[in-house]
């Protein structure tokens, strides 16, 4: 993975000094709230609803067993002995002093991280695909490209102070895990003919109030003009995108505002007079942040594992978690082993020290020293052998993390809501803790397969709720929680906006609307086989609201 | 907040502390306490905004942010979020007890 | 405005003047005014005795002023909020793709926290109304980075490092 060098080194330890000077000068009251609020969100402080709240960034969600247990520690000192994995593959302590954010940056920075642009109005942690760097099917690891953008990005001169927040999301597998056509910009990493590579650009896909997919402005950037052609979005972005209004100031209200054409007119013309100076990514110097990236020297093994394969035929327990929880690696003997959060009756993401420590021990002894973050708010250790895949699990199990359950029904996302945030309509988290707990029967899960429930507690949309294929909005009516459905949503490749289905349910009556449409898929489907998503998408809405609301 | 259309409701002035972030209300001697139970409350529409000028004196004098009034139902915040800023998540959290 | 400037590390008078829109031009020296009026009155600015400035608030495009840059010695941007970002883009494009060389002024709600963001994109001198930058500009005490992944607009002093075509080091 990607090592600072002293370049590296010397940024983040100026960022951190120059931090603990805005930070003295606020407590100073040189720098009143107004005047400080933007330079804190640009270092990832907030304030919410019990303290400030330290986002942390974990850049295309790639950590190493040391930053892990670095993270462990901050818990530990600072916190409250547990963090909150979130939706960007960053992390999130809940009940930060003010007063420590600078010693707590010195320690991040000590082990190559920070927290810089977690927020505010610029672009943000850029994120990738979980499985990078591993999966079987990328067409190659797209987290170079990815470091080379959270360079350009950061404290970047000129787009540090735009109309709104900008998400970055790149990805290089035809199956989309890193759901880049809900992105500012999506970067589709891909081969031509000539085997040169490239980039699909999609822009102007988000989610929050107004849900966009993103439209395709080229369908092959050569990697050399990858940041040329950025600036040449951000550039247009930020002279014309809306400032008189946040909830239309992203450049998903551009794009629509424009039309996808005068769009792509203006970026293309800005690129024309960037494309070939300073800004060229050169092979060479792809090359170089590549080498950072190289396959850990995993020993080549047969495809098969005799032991892993035996250990499966007698635990059905292990059996599962290989059939969920275990990924083709592109190395043979070898898998993706994703940890899941998501304990029965669990908040959806959060990890304790004592987890994150024996999860960084893990990864050092069985994954080659890295783990990864996905959106999706799970662990992953990406170079596992097989053969070592049933002691994993066991250690798994020990911890309390020892799920089955990826990609099922109580895989769930949810953002803090209400229990944490302050712009929270509702709470997430003990609706997703309800669902987990009423479909916990793990045959039940087997059952039902492959489905993403998703849930925000406002309309910001931070737990994804538009893209999954059962999402939950909460909101707040007349003092009461609230629950809205939609249905059909997907952020993979086959990217759709999840519809509304009727009118909202009660706290209480939540969790029975949502088996209910289950219940209503299980009926539907045309075979075990077909997911709930294909037998939504083959039957629309209707039955599925005629057993919601007519009765 | 207290909107004018509405009856008044008795309130009280909550914020953040500036250097630790931790809710904090403002007592009868004008210091902050992390207690709701603690805080002055406004029985009058002159009273809150008496509370209010000075909750916001404190957040000139850089020793809150955020200040705002909440309205109380028998000394307690009324609102779900308010009770959640009062005392913590609704949720077990993960990890050993604080 | 300011009765003085910053530029190169310290505070210069300033010599330029921004006579407001129904204010007669003065008969010479340096004079700045507004896009609309410098539009309607370029003939006139250009007849007279004296170098001619143009100041643009935010979301004032650079059309019609480009046409004219080789005769301006000043273009002022003007940030209403230092969150306004606008005036980054205007001041590179000015620099990088009509390389305009005359000086380029920030002004209004310049803060010392975006004292590096607005050199490096181009701007040479600012315009700095509030009294804690206007300090810590004078005293030597903007903490500030100098390590940057990005070229600068118009960088001169910036150095470059062997690898990574767009890192620069400034002082």
């Amino acid at each position: 993975m990607y090592r600072y060098d002293e370049f590296d080194h010397a940024f983040v330890q100026e960022r951190v000094a120059e931090f603990r000077d805005q930070v003295a000068r606020r407590l100073s009251g040189e720098l009143t709230e107004d005047q400080f609020k933007p330079l804190r969100l640009m270092n990832g402080v907030y304030l919410q609803l019990h303290a400030y709240m330290l986002r942390i960034a974990i850049p295309y969600g790639t950590l190493s067993s040391r930053q892990l247990r670095r993270l462990a520690h901050i818990g530990r000192v600072y916190d409250r002995d547990f963090g909150h994995f979130t939706t960007r593959q960053n992390l999130q302590f809940n009940w930060i002093r003010l007063e420590d954010v600078p010693k707590i940056l010195e320690e991040l920075a000590e082990v190559e991280m920070h927290a810089i642009q977690t927020s505010g109005n610029c672009i943000r942690n850029v994120t990738a695909d979980h499985f990078a760097g591993a999966a079987a099917d990328e067409v190659a690891d797209p987290r170079p490209y990815a470091e080379i953008l959270r360079q350009w990005s950061s404290l970047h001169p000129e787009f540090s102070f735009l109309p709104r927040k900008f998400k970055v999301a790149v990805t290089a597998a035809p199956h989309d895990r890193a759901a880049v056509q809900v992105h500012d910009i999506g970067l589709h990493l891909k081969m031509n003919e000539k085997g040169d590579r490239g980039f699909a650009v999609w822009v102007g896909g988000g989610q929050g109030r107004t849900p966009m997919v993103a439209k395709k402005v080229r369908d092959f950037l050569p990697e050399a003009n990858l940041l040329a052609y950025c600036e040449a979005i951000l550039r247009v972005y930020n002279l014309e995108g809306r400032r008189d209004n946040k909830y239309k100031a992203r450049i998903k209200i551009l794009v629509h505002e424009m039309g996808e054409a005068e769009i792509t007119r203006a970026v293309e013309a800005e690129f024309a007079t960037l494309q070939g100076k300073a800004l060229t990514v050169s092979a060479p110097e792809v090359d170089r942040i590549a080498r950072y990236f190289a396959l850990p020297d995993l020993k080549a093994l047969p495809a098969v594992s005799e032991a892993y394969e035996a250990a499966k035929r007698v635990d059905p327990a292990l059996a599962l978690f290989a059939k969920r929880n275990v990924h083709p690696h592109k190395v043979p003997g070898y898998g993706i082993l994703t940890i899941s959060l998501k304990p029965i009756g669990a908040p959806p993401g959060d990890a304790t020290s004592d987890q994150m420590g024996a999860i960084a021990d893990l990864a050092e002894r069985y994954s080659a020293d890295e783990l990864r973050v996905s959106h999706e708010q799970n662990l992953v250790l990406p170079h596992v052998k097989l053969d070592d895949i049933p002691v994993v699990f066991a250690q798994l199990q020990k911890i309390g993390l020892g799920s089955a359950n990826a990609g099922f029904v109580t895989d769930i996302i949810a953002c803090p809501g209400l229990d944490f945030c302050s712009l929270a309509n509702a709470r997430s988290i003990p609706v997703a803790q309800r669902l987990s707990e009423r479909f916990a029967d793990i045959d039940r899960q087997v059952d039902i397969g492959d489905l993403k429930i998703k849930i925000s507690g406002c309309i910001n949309a931070c737990g994804h709720h538009h893209v999954g294929h059962i999402g939950i909005l909460g909101v707040d009516r007349k003092g009461e929680e609230f629950y809205q459905i939609t249905l059909g949503g997907s952020g993979d490749e086959t990217c759709s906006i999840g519809e509304i289905v009727g009118p909202g349910f009660s706290s209480d009556g939540i969790v029975d609307a949502v088996e209910t449409v289950i219940e209503t898929y299980l009926k539907l489907r045309a075979s075990a086989d077909e997911p709930f998503l294909a037998t939504y998408r083959r039957l629309g809405q209707e039955p599925f609201k005629e057993a919601l609301y007519v009765r | 907040m207290v909107k004018a259309a509405k009856p008044f409701r008795p309130v009280v002035a909550t914020a953040n502390d500036l250097r630790s972030g931790a809710v904090v209300y403002r007592d009868r001697d004008g210091k902050w306490s992390k207690h709701a139970s603690l805080a002055e409350i406004a029985n009058t529409q002159d009273a809150a905004d008496r509370l209010l000028a000075l909750a916001r004196a404190d957040h000139d004098a850089n020793i809150v942010v955020e200040p705002v009034l909440i309205e109380v139902d028998g000394g307690k915040p009324a609102t779900l979020r308010e009770r959640i800023r009062d005392t913590g998540p609704t949720i077990v959290l993960p990890g050993p007890p604080v | 405005m300011s009765d003085d400037v910053f530029r190169d590390g310290a505070f210069h008078a300033e010599t330029w003047s921004f006579p407001k829109d129904d204010e007669k031009l003065p008969p010479s020296g340096p004079v700045a005014v507004g896009k609309a009026r410098f539009l309607i009155e370029i003939q006139a600015l250009r007849s007279r005795n004296g170098e001619i400035g143009v100041v643009l608030t935010p979301g004032e495009s650079l059309d019609g002023i480009v046409d004219h840059l080789d005769r301006i010695t000043l273009v002022a941007l003007r940030f209403t909020r230092y969150s306004d970002g606008r005036p980054y883009s205007i001041a590179r494009i000015l620099r990088d793709r009509y390389d305009y060389k005359g000086e380029l002024r920030a002004t209004g709600d310049v803060l010392r926290d975006q004292v590096k963001f607005l050199l490096r994109a181009g701007f040479d001198t600012l315009d700095v109304a509030h009294a804690g930058t206007r300090e810590a500009l004078r005293s030597g005490a903007v903490v500030a980075m100098t390590h940057h992944y990005q070229p600068a607009s118009a960088e001169t002093s910036e150095g470059r490092t062997s690898t990574a075509p767009w890192r620069r080091v400034s002082s």
